[in-house]
């Protein structure tokens, strides 16, 4: 097991760090650990993956350090800000202002045009949108010519491309995806992902992704793979055979542990 | 099939409650009404068969319907009929009843109760089985007088005190000598009753020596019928009518059951109103859960299902919902029925006592309505399921509503609109009752036209709040959007609270300019500063007009007095007036002639001269009462209006042909002052005719506060009626919103992650419940000022002074009913979106 030594890094560096983290749910016999006293540190301008089998709480790792979900131990920051002790409407604002999200689906909203989808969280913080880096956005995801269109109109690609640039839009200092390819096909789903690493490695974004899948992982900087609610991997430069290998590795030992 | 749909109503408990409520208080409304009903009409009639306990048969005055009888003066019960009715074979005893007016004023000199139910009578004999006294003793001679214990508790009296009261113009201060109990109809219903001994009874009434009825108690073994044949043998044949106590109290309970069905239908169209608001919210629901369940349903027309089976299924669900909201709603109704008695016991009209009733009609009615108006509802959303294509069942897409059916919609909308203003529009200009049929057919269509184009018009109303709601940021713009993307569903919510206000804006336009026509009408016609009159409406002595006008500072009197006679075979009213001072009492725009009464001479009001073919000089004979002719010339035509109309004779000719001339009396009395109406006027006109309470001394002003006392009061009610339409319109507006959360969970979990705080998703759903509640409150408004405004028209046609007042302050305070409607109706879907766990609506599919 090779978890990421904490004080090697310098925190300046570090986008969000969990540290000792676990949630779990239910009481006594019917206890389940979701997440087991996990520490990990998401770099700035870095793109990781998280992955891992059903139920190895990659979902949930990722909800708690976006502040999304309630953890029951340790503790999680963001950028310097720490999450355990914030209320809900301070993890509203935290979430509004530093983070974006791209989910599986359902990522927009059916009335608002697809430029109005994009600017969706500076319109809740009522903030004006940054035009030169809106439009820098906008020409990186190539929707130019569909932004009065509104999601219905727009293929599953197109939809997770305006997903994709709302996220960037407010220039957050982390974004998070979960299975933000799961409803594509490949090719949309390459294109996408294409975007993601680009912010990442022209703009200097950092970003997390939950993923099921390889190729998907392959992209990234950096897979961490989890088992059982603790991470038991780690990998740098992933490839995709790469990235199987460990998952076939992962699974073989869960079944023979369990 | 049964079963599924069983399992799907279960399932859905909680969206399918507000249906099930608003179902729910509609049949209450309905058996409550029943219950209500029959449980009073059974108590009265209990009620008033105990008021013939002390009767086996009532001796009448005969009417007389022989052709000699020109003297015009009815037969009358004297001492030796009741002597000679006592002495009949079977005859236990006898009582000689006598009653009349009577106002009696508490100690501050205010009348008890409302004047019409202020009754005065006899106590017969020593100890009258009538009356049984509970406190002090019989009445004897003119000093003394009994009241009913709960008069005297209202005005304080108490045995021994002096009493004031009057029967028809002096104040009388007899000594209350005694206490009695009661279950006389009047008393219960908050009337009161003076008792007196009968020789003084019998004076003060004016009929000396005479009886109103004779009633007859049976001895023991002989039946009424015997008795009735035994009095009908012994007594003269035309001079009396004799009728048994059991006849008597069946002809009574007819006329309660008669008016109590009035009182029934009246409530059961509010209930009406009601129930129809329900289906909206029927529609909504059923639409919605077939909507979710498309995919569901259509796996079952994959597997087999026919489209019959899947309507049958829904139908089922709403069978199902109805009968569980149907038998809730009866056992809220027949405790709104107990509760209705309770509260009109509390406000001082005494319901008799008498168990709850409640028919099997009742429960028939209940379950009956409840199950049809649930099914019926969901039968459209019915037939659209059994729609839906198997194939849907592989789609992932949900079948959304073409646009196609909106645009059949709204040309349908728009041609049952356009044929509503049409015909409304071709009834304003017809005259009265001639257009009440097509206007009532115009407003039926426009309703419906309304009902079918609100998708349509929800667009442009809605969009024009968006300035308005773009003050609250992303919340209102998402507000806003959303109250638009399910037009059909936004609509139906709109016109379930459109309905209620329609109803409550359309109501207040008419009695608003109603009270304002009659007012000016009474106010302009009138020069009088004084009208005097009785309290319950009865005659007043002359000796008030004789009183009035010898008061100083009184500058002219006329008292008006009613008879009938004939011209030309037929019967017309005329008013006896005081020719030299009605000029001065009264202002009326003369069209032909001049304005002169006396001798022979009379005023017409036009209607009465257009109807008989009269103008100036035109000269008619009149049949008096007396069988007397006199030849009439008609010096002019006057403009008559609702207060002051008919052929205006001088008092001085009328008064020699009245038959009735022993207790003749006047309707009311005219008074001109020199100082005008002032407070210090009235204490003086007051003083003069001895400070009585039942002689009603009103100025102008007090008669417009009368008119407006009557149009609030009847307002009031209308809006106590409409209300449960408007409540069961903000369950409509509940269940819309709900069902929104609901659907968009994902939307609002997505919206909360990227960073909408609870605050602003509660803001949300509160402005999306406020926009659909005000486009529905400006629809009803609207529509209410129009046809307020035509049916006035069609009333305008026979009133002159009748214009349309729109009653602005009240239409805002309808807005802001409507405002409320919409933010009360928006809490518990608003805390729900709120407290969404975010992370789960995401996730859910």
């Amino acid at each position: 097991m090779t978890t990421t030594p904490l004080a090697d890094r310098p925190t300046t560096t570090v986008a969000a760090r969990a540290t000792e983290l676990s949630k779990v749910y239910g009481q006594g016999e019917t206890q389940v650990v979701a997440l087991d006293r996990v520490s990990v540190d998401f770099k700035q301008a870095e793109f990781t993956a998280i992955m891992g089998p059903s139920g190895s709480g990659k979902s949930t790792l990722m909800h708690c350090v976006a502040g999304l979900d309630s953890f029951s131990s340790g503790s999680v920051r963001i950028g310097d800000t720490e999450l355990g002790s914030l209320k809900d409407k301070q993890l509203t604002k935290l979430r509004r202002d530093k983070i974006g999200f791209i989910f599986q689906a359902f990522n927009l909203l059916p009335t608002l045009t697809a430029l109005e989808n994009i600017t969706l969280p500076m319109d809740i913080a009522g903030r004006k949108p940054d035009k030169e880096w809106l439009e820098s956005v906008i020409s990186m995801i190539g929707l130019a010519d569909r932004l009065r269109h509104r999601p219905s109109q727009l293929s599953g690609g197109q939809q997770q491309r305006v997903a994709v640039a709302r996220a960037l839009a407010s220039r957050p200092d982390i974004i998070f995806g979960d299975e933000p390819t799961g409803n594509l096909d490949s090719r949309a789903g390459a294109e996408v992902l294409g975007f993601l690493r680009n912010s990442v490695r022209e703009l200097g974004q950092t970003v997390v992704m939950v993923t099921h899948d390889p190729v998907a992982a392959a992209y990234a900087d950096r897979v961490v793979f989890l088992a059982d609610g603790r991470i038991v991997d780690e990998l740098y430069g992933p490839t995709a055979d790469g990235v199987l290998d460990r998952m076939k590795r992962l699974d073989t030992r869960t079944v023979r542990t369990s | 099939m049964f079963r599924t749909a069983l399992r799907n109503v279960l399932a859905h408990k909680a969206r399918l409650l507000m249906t099930v409520l608003a179902v729910m208080l509609g049949v209450a409304f309905v058996s409550g009404t029943l219950v209500f009903t029959n449980t009073l009409s059974n108590a009265l009639q209990n009620s008033s068969a105990k008021g013939f306990d002390q009767v086996d048969v009532a001796v009448l005055p005969g009417v007389g319907d022989d052709a000699g009888d020109t003297t015009g003066q009815p037969p009358q019960l004297t001492q030796a009929l009741l002597d000679e009715s006592a002495k009949v074979p079977g005859a236990a005893s006898v009582i000689g009843v006598v009653s009349g007016f009577t106002a009696i004023a508490d100690k501050d000199g205010n009348l008890v109760g409302d004047g019409f139910q202020s009754q005065g009578g006899n106590y017969w004999s020593d100890k009258d089985a009538r009356y049984p006294l509970s406190d002090g003793a019989a009445p004897k001679g003119a000093g003394q007088v009994a009241l009913d214990a709960k008069t005297a508790e209202r005005a304080g009296y108490q045995v021994g005190d002096t009493v004031r009261l009057s029967v028809d113009g002096p104040v009388l201060s007899p000594t209350l000598s005694g206490i009695f109990t009661t279950d006389d109809g009047n008393v219960t219903a908050g009337g009161s009753l003076a008792l007196f001994d009968t020789a003084t009874a019998q004076r003060l009434y004016g009929k000396v020596g005479a009886y109103d009825e004779i009633d007859v108690k049976a001895a023991a073994g002989t039946s009424q019928a015997a008795l009735k044949a035994a009095l009908d043998k012994a007594l003269p044949r035309n001079a009396v009518e004799t009728t048994t106590a059991t006849k008597l109290a069946d002809d009574q309970a007819r006329n309660i059951a008669s008016e109590m069905s009035g009182l029934k239908q009246g409530l059961l169209v509010f209930a009406g109103i009601a129930l129809f608001v329900g289906t909206f919210i029927i529609a909504n629901t059923f639409t919605m859960l077939v909507a979710q369940r498309t995919k569901e349903l259509a796996l079952m027309r994959a597997v087999g299902a026919s489209r019959r089976q899947v309507t049958r299924s829904v139908l089922i669900e709403a069978f199902v919902v109805g009968a569980v909201a149907a038998v809730t709603g009866l056992i809220a109704g027949i405790g709104i029925g107990a509760g209705l008695k309770a509260l009109l016991g509390t406000l001082g009209a005494t319901v008799p006592d008498g168990p709850l009733v409640v028919t099997p009609g009742t429960v028939g009615a209940a379950l009956a309505v409840g199950i049809l108006i649930t099914m019926l509802a969901a039968w459209l959303p019915g037939r659209r399921a059994a729609k839906i294509p198997p194939v849907a069942a592989m789609s992932s897409v949900h079948a959304t509503a073409t646009t196609k059916s909106l645009v059949l919609r709204n040309t349908l909308g728009a041609l049952f609109s356009g044929a509503g203003i049409a015909v409304v529009l071709a009834a304003t200009s017809m005259s009265g009752s001639d257009g009440q049929a097509p206007m009532g057919i115009g407003a039926v269509l426009l309703i419906i036209g309304v009902f079918i184009l609100t998708p349509l018009l929800s667009r442009p109303l809605i969009a024009a709040a968006g300035p308005f709601m773009r003050v609250f940021g992303v919340s209102g713009k998402l507000a806003r959007q959303n109250s638009v993307r399910n037009p059909r569903r936004t609509a139906a919510t709109a016109s379930a609270l459109m309905i209620g206000l329609t109803l409550i804006t359309g109501m207040t336009v008419m009695a608003g300019s109603l009270q304002q026509a009659i007012d000016k009408m009474a106010s302009a016609s009138i020069r009088a500063d004084y009208i005097v009159s009785m309290a319950n409406g009865n005659g007043l002595s002359p000796d008030v007009a004789e009183k009035l006008a010898k008061t100083p500072g009184v500058t002219a009197v006329s008292p008006l007095t009613d008879a009938a006679v004939l011209i030309d075979d037929t019967s017309e009213w005329i008013t006896g007036v005081t020719g030299g001072a009605i000029g001065e009492l009264t202002s009326l725009t003369v069209d032909d002639g001049t304005f002169k009464v006396g001798g022979s001479q009379v005023v017409v009001d036009d209607r009465t001269a257009k109807s008989r073919g009269w103008k100036a000089d035109s000269t008619f004979t009149v049949i008096y009462d007396d069988g007397q002719k006199q030849r009439l010339t008609v010096a002019g035509v006057y403009e008559g209006n609702e207060v002051v109309s008919g052929i205006m004779l001088d008092n001085t000719q009328l008064a020699p042909h009245r038959t009735d001339a022993a207790d003749h009396t006047d309707m009311q009395v005219m008074v001109k002052t020199s100082d005008g109406a002032t407070s210090a006027t009235k204490d003086k006109l007051a003083k003069a005719l001895g400070a009585n309470p039942a002689i009603k001394i009103q100025d102008k002003k007090d008669i417009s506060n009368e008119i407006a006392q009557m149009f609030t009061l009847m307002l009031n009610m209308l809006y106590g009626l409409l209300a449960m339409a408007v409540l069961v319109a903000v369950l409509g507006v509940v269940n819309t919103l709900a069902m929104s959360v609901f659907e968009r969970s994902q939307e609002i979990g997505m919206l909360r992650a990227i960073g909408l705080d609870r605050k602003g998703i509660k803001r949300m759903v509160r402005l999306e419940s406020l926009v659909i509640s005000l486009f529905g409150g400006v629809l009803g408004i609207g529509l209410g000022v129009f046809f307020g405004w035509a049916a006035g028209e069609l009333v305008g046609t026979s009133m002159p002074t009748y214009e349309l007042v729109l009653p602005w302050a009240r239409m805002a305070l309808f807005l802001l009913l409507a405002a409320t409607v919409g933010i009360l109706a928006a809490l518990w879907p608003a805390r729900r979106a709120a407290r969404m766990n975010m992370l789960a609506a995401i996730q859910s599919e």
